[in-house]
């Protein structure tokens, strides 16, 4: 790990809903709740800050909606946010990630940016073949060469362990764990920076939960990616993450090393987390 | 100018005192030829106008019609093409039409004569020249309509050049039968943004539309969208580096070129017939003013000779 910064999130907030001057005071985990008793509104996340570094793997566990998954949302432009800043470290150049323009979010996302799913139906156009879907990645990164885009498919699909005879069958052909390699081989298609991942061992059974999280370590390993885990799977946050971040009802309400939260837990409700995981 | 002398009189004077010059009003035609400026200031980008109801059902040209329309004038020569002939009967009931309601202007079937040309399905083979318009009759105006079904997500993909879906569909293409396999309405990008769907000309006549001395006008009526490519316009059919764009080929089984079996030419788009009688394939023009042109100029050389 270095200390190069990739990521600088700073007071993050997203309200579903029309919002009012209270609803930030009345939400949060003092009070229970994420809506606001004022106005109904959803304060999903609220005052999120963090750092991440280069090579890093940040963890952000909670309870189902405790405004992990809309955090980093946000951060990869699938929705806009109410408040806040993030600024996004690339080759010397400084991204305000939250001003920047439709194209400008493109590029990042396409070729700055990875994101994995907990669904591969989000992730992956179940209209083209594996390979297409990795090509279509390359392609909106301005790659224009045929045999090029194949060999470079080939080989993510390779990394990823998924059968390289199968890449032009339709995702649909494909088993969830598959589909989830052939998920990871997309957003590492053009080797982004910082890698987003969501939920995505979710749903699948243990052995194959088992090769992904030994996939995702192995690449943090081998190309230094920074990355951001989002689970709330105490076994996955063990495994992978450095830090972590606990949410609960849109606040984050302990951070630290990965250790340190897990071994001795200080907010009442990790402390309630940890111990019913054990 | 057979079509006319077909059409008797009365018919023709009762139609231009019962409609305006150009069956359309003159506030529909300046709102088509306001689109067109705008058409052609924007290389490729569709325009939206509202396509009026015309005597005949969308979707057999009333795109182009409205654009020949709206641009005609009594000093005008007009050539109406359909699948390259100037016979079939889509061009026949066009030309007639415009006839009837446009007093005063020449209609030929020659391309060298003509100065507003409509056509369904094909460029001509002669090159066109810079005094000379052509009007293409689109069917499906948006090439991104295969890859994209909501139109919101389309006009952001436009204005944004993302036209990675319109590859990855190429890139399929060659997975699965080793080459692109779109015919016609090949998404061609026009001045290196905007992809257009280039209406139904086979790959044969794309490349024509690339550095065109003649301004082309593609009208959908449908789907209410114009747009252009000017002239001296870069047209450049969507390919790989390394699996370029290629026009059909007409080569036989020993890989010798087809020639047309009635002028002898060996440089055109062929259409396959099979012979009723004999049942034998035989390959012809396509574009009939060419054939003629071809054959006359054959007469002549034997002519000479002789």
């Amino acid at each position: 790990m270095s200390n190069e910064k990739v990521l600088e999130v700073r007071n993050l907030s997203k309200v579903y809903g029309k919002g009012c001057a209270k609803c930030f005071e009345s939400t949060g985990p003092e009070h229970n709740t994420n809506i606001c008793p004022h106005c109904g509104s959803i304060v999903a996340a609220h005052d999120i800050s963090f750092d991440l570094y280069k090579g890093e793997i940040l963890g952000i566990m909670g309870e189902s909606g405790s405004g992990k998954s809309t955090s980093v949302k946000n951060l990869f432009f699938d929705e806009i946010p109410t408040s806040g800043q993030a600024t996004f470290f690339d080759d010397g150049k400084q991204y305000d990630l939250f001003s920047l323009n439709a194209q400008q979010k493109r590029h990042l996302r396409n070729h700055r940016f990875g994101m994995v799913y907990q669904n591969p139906v989000l992730g992956l156009n179940f209209n083209v073949s594996a390979g297409g879907n990795i090509a279509e990645r390359l392609l909106m990164s301005n790659l224009t060469n045929y045999s090029e885009i194949r060999e470079r498919a080939i080989e993510l699909l390779r990394r990823t362990e998924v059968l390289t005879e199968r890449m032009d069958e339709m995702p649909k052909n494909f088993s969830g764990g598959m589909q989830q390699r052939v998920q990871i081989a997309k957003a590492l298609a053009t080797n982004p920076p910082l890698l987003f991942l969501d939920e995505v061992t979710t749903g699948l059974d243990l052995s194959v939960q088992a090769a992904i999280l030994d996939l995702i370590m192995e690449i943090q390993r081998e190309s230094q990616t920074a990355m951001i885990v989002v689970t709330h799977d105490l076994g996955v946050i063990r495994l992978l993450a450095g830090r972590t971040i606990v949410m609960k009802y849109g606040r984050i309400i302990e951070t630290g090393l990965t250790d340190q939260i897990l071994e001795d837990p200080q907010d009442a409700y990790t402390q309630r987390l940890v111990a019913s995981a054990l | 100018m057979p079509n006319q002398a077909n059409t008797s009189d009365i018919q023709f004077r009762q139609a231009s005192v019962e409609y305006n010059f150009g069956f359309l009003d003159e506030y529909a035609k300046k709102e088509v030829r306001r689109s067109v400026l705008k058409a052609i200031a924007i290389p490729g980008y569709q325009v939206p106008y509202s396509s009026r109801e015309m005597p005949m059902g969308r979707g057999f040209g009333t795109g182009g019609l409205q654009l020949t329309l709206s641009l005609i004038g009594k000093q005008d020569t007009l050539k109406v093409i359909d699948q390259g002939s100037d016979d079939s009967v889509n061009a026949v009931n066009l030309r007639s039409f415009i006839e009837m309601t446009c007093p005063g202007i020449d209609t030929t079937t020659k391309v060298s004569e003509a100065n507003l040309i409509q056509s369904r399905h094909r460029i001509p083979e002669q090159a066109l020249r810079e005094d000379q318009v052509l009007v293409l009759q689109v069917p499906y105006p948006d090439a991104l309509v295969v890859v994209e079904p909501s139109e919101d997500k389309r006009k952001i993909m436009h204005g944004e050049a993302d036209y990675s879906r319109l590859l990855v569909k190429l890139y399929e293409d060659i997975v699965k039968f080793d080459e692109i396999t779109i015919s016609h309405r090949y998404p061609t990008r026009i001045n290196r943004h905007y992809v257009i769907d280039s209406s139904p000309i086979p790959r044969w006549d794309v490349p024509k539309m690339n550095d065109s001395r003649a301004l082309i006008l593609l009208g959908a009526g449908r789907e209410k969208k114009i747009y252009a490519v000017p002239p001296y316009t870069l047209a450049e059919p969507l390919e790989f580096d390394d699996v370029p764009f290629r026009v059909e080929s007409f080569d036989d089984e020993t890989d010798k070129r087809r020639t047309c079996h009635r002028c002898g030419c060996d440089h055109s788009f062929l259409d396959e017939f099979v012979d009723a009688i004999s049942g034998e394939k035989l390959y012809q023009c396509s574009d009939s003013d060419y054939c003629d042109e071809q054959l006359k100029a054959r007469s002549v050389k034997q002519g000479l000779e002789g």
